[in-house]
């Protein structure tokens, strides 16, 4: 569905992203993991078109990213970015209804089907108490569930996530995860999910692809791409994998 | 749970409709709400009151009605662009008249001015237009001058404001010093006030503004989307680039055209989006019409103490609206840096 073919991005001038390849299949998580600074959040601005391409595409479905407007790429593409300087003065209703901005036209005016799908995704992230509260009333964890609900609006087949845990309480990581694997699994969406915490990774993604200095490093399974010798490496710390029965391995520093 | 979405309009329309009654009754002869509406009808309907009336309706007619016209377009064309830039430069301070954009218009019309005063009709089409110049110019050189990144911080806004409404204001004295006679009326038209007489300054701002307001009440949406920020915006799915210019465009020949009229008229665009928001929140779709007829009743209100306040004399209505406007612009800075809930 998604098809990255060997793309590079210049950012800051510098190569940000150097020649990456990968695919990602309806009903799949792919988790990218690496250092800060590896390029992560590039590769989510790259392929949600903030960035353009120094070289290579993107296409989905076969069509050519680079091509397509921001309306259409919006409504093959929804971006669950880190909670930071949002408008403190709309409410979450107001915040979750601007996921639908790719099905309207220039005035915005709502159908009750797009208030049905917001309300539908605000019941998802447990996010409907919140309905009427400002966003800059809400803990950086609500805004976070506030901006997946946003997301899961736009209705998009494919979902990109950057970092979406950081400032996410443990029962609500869990639960951030849990959702998008329900997600995945009954509606085929096909995500993308950044993600710092290498357990996490383990746990929830199918496949996960190692980012380091713009490089795709490795791609495939958790249990092929999270080795120790290879974190270890890679974070210049030293890690060991510690088996836990029913599930992947965990990692920890040694 | 949910108040009237109709109420802030009833609210709003009503403050402009006692702005408007009050605008034609008060000045140096007192018209009472009977006589205006004998005026009225003697002029109409060709009915003759007598005297008395037919000198009230002169007054209605020819003075007070297109002066009241011209200050509720005025306010509601500085309020609704102000609301606008606050949108686009996501900055609550971001006013025409503090960004530098009202002093760049001016210095468009009186470089217009200086070649020709406005005494046809081509004329005072012509003066919006180079206004209009100046205040896209001077907005674009703002907003490069205060950008950092992707942000801008209202200290850089505010400072770039102030310089180049500083050189604006300086080239326009310099304009105006070096024509010929006229030097008086300039002055009085720079302070936003007695030019305005008559129907042709009406006549003259009527088409800029409407056309200006109503591209601005229907870029609410894109304005909402924008307050994201470029990035999320683009992801949400809006053209970005595309949204900003033509807000950019209607904002800019909005303000142009009231200050080509009115002259430079500060704070309104900073005040009335303000306490709209604190009120009813932050949707554009909501705020911008509500700007509109909030700035409006505003101004109106603020020229009614203008020629009363030292009346026979009047004074220029930019002074009523800077005493009000700057201790409220500090208050708002104050509360900006304190929260982020604009």
């Amino acid at each position: 569905m998604l098809d990255v073919q060997s793309i590079s991005v210049n950012y800051d001038q510098r190569r940000a992203l150097r020649e990456v390849s990968f695919q990602l299949q309806p009903g799949e998580i792919l988790g990218i993991i690496g250092p800060n600074g590896a390029g992560k959040t590039t590769l989510v601005r790259a392929l949600s078109g903030v960035l353009s391409l120094a070289a290579g595409h993107i296409t989905v479905e076969g069509r050519d990213l680079g091509r397509m407007s921001e309306m259409e790429r919006a409504q093959q593409m929804a971006v669950v970015p880190q909670a930071r300087n949002l408008p403190g003065a709309f409410t979450v209703w107001e915040m979750v209804l601007l996921g639908r901005t790719p099905h309207l036209g220039w005035l915005g005016s709502l159908s009750p089907r797009d208030e049905e799908i917001a309300h539908q995704a605000m019941l998802r992230t447990d996010t409907l108490e919140l309905a009427e509260r400002r966003i800059g009333e809400l803990s950086g964890g609500e805004q976070q569930r506030v901006l997946m609900a946003r997301a899961l609006a736009q209705s998009a087949p494919i979902l990109l996530m950057d970092e979406p845990t950081t400032h996410l309480d443990l029962q609500y990581q869990v639960a951030l995860m849990d959702l998008t694997r329900s997600l995945v699994e009954r509606e085929k969406l096909a995500v993308l999910v950044c993600l710092h915490d290498l357990n996490l990774v383990a746990r929830y993604a199918h496949r996960v692809a190692l980012l380091v200095g713009g490089v795709l490093q490795a791609i495939g399974t958790p249990a092929e791409v999270l080795t120790a010798e290879r974190l270890s490496q890679v974070y210049h710390v030293p890690l060991q994998a510690i088996p836990v029965p029913g599930g992947p391995p965990v990692i920890v520093p040694e | 749970m949910k108040p009237n979405p109709a109420r802030p309009y009833w609210i709003t329309t009503l403050l402009l409709a006692l702005g408007l009654v009050l605008s034609l009754a008060v000045g140096s002869v007192f018209l009472s709400p009977a006589m205006l509406w004998d005026a009225l009808r003697s002029r109409l309907g060709g009915l003759d009151l007598g005297p008395e009336v037919r000198t009230a309706a002169a007054i209605l007619l020819d003075l007070r009605l297109p002066r009241t016209l011209l200050v509720a377009l005025t306010g509601a064309a500085l309020s609704g662009s102000g609301a606008a830039y606050q949108g686009l430069f996501r900055n609550p301070l971001a006013d025409p008249y503090l960004i530098g954009v009202a002093s760049g218009a001016g210095l468009g019309a009186v470089a217009a001015m200086s070649l020709r005063w406005p005494y046809t009709t081509i004329g005072l089409l012509a003066i919006p237009m180079a206004a209009f110049g100046g205040a896209v110019l001077s907005v674009l050189i703002v907003y490069q001058l205060a950008r950092v990144g992707k942000a801008i911080p209202s200290s850089n806004l505010i400072l770039a404001g102030v310089a180049i409404s500083s050189l604006a204001t300086a080239l326009t004295s310099f304009l105006m010093l070096s024509g010929e006679g006229e030097v008086r009326r300039a002055l009085v038209w720079m302070l936003g006030g007695a030019s305005m007489s008559g129907w042709g300054p009406v006549l003259g701002v009527l088409p800029y503004v409407g056309i200006g307001l109503t591209v601005l009440i229907l870029t609410g949406h894109a304005l909402n989307v924008l307050q994201v920020g470029d990035e999320q915006a683009r992801q949400l799915g809006l053209p970005v680039e595309r949204a900003r210019r033509i807000i950019l465009a209607a904002a800019s020949l909005t303000t142009a055209a009231a200050v080509a009229f009115s002259g430079i008229i500060g704070f309104v665009g900073l005040i009335v989006p303000h306490i709209i928001r604190l009120i009813w929140g932050g949707d554009y779709r909501r705020l911008l019409p509500l700007a509109m007829i909030g700035g409006a009743a505003l101004l109106l209100f603020a020229d009614i103490v203008a020629r009363v306040l030292l009346a026979p004399q009047e004074v220029p209505l930019g002074i009523i609206t800077a005493l009000l406007g700057a201790p409220f612009f500090l208050w708002v800075l104050r509360r900006s840096r304190q929260q982020n809930l604009w």
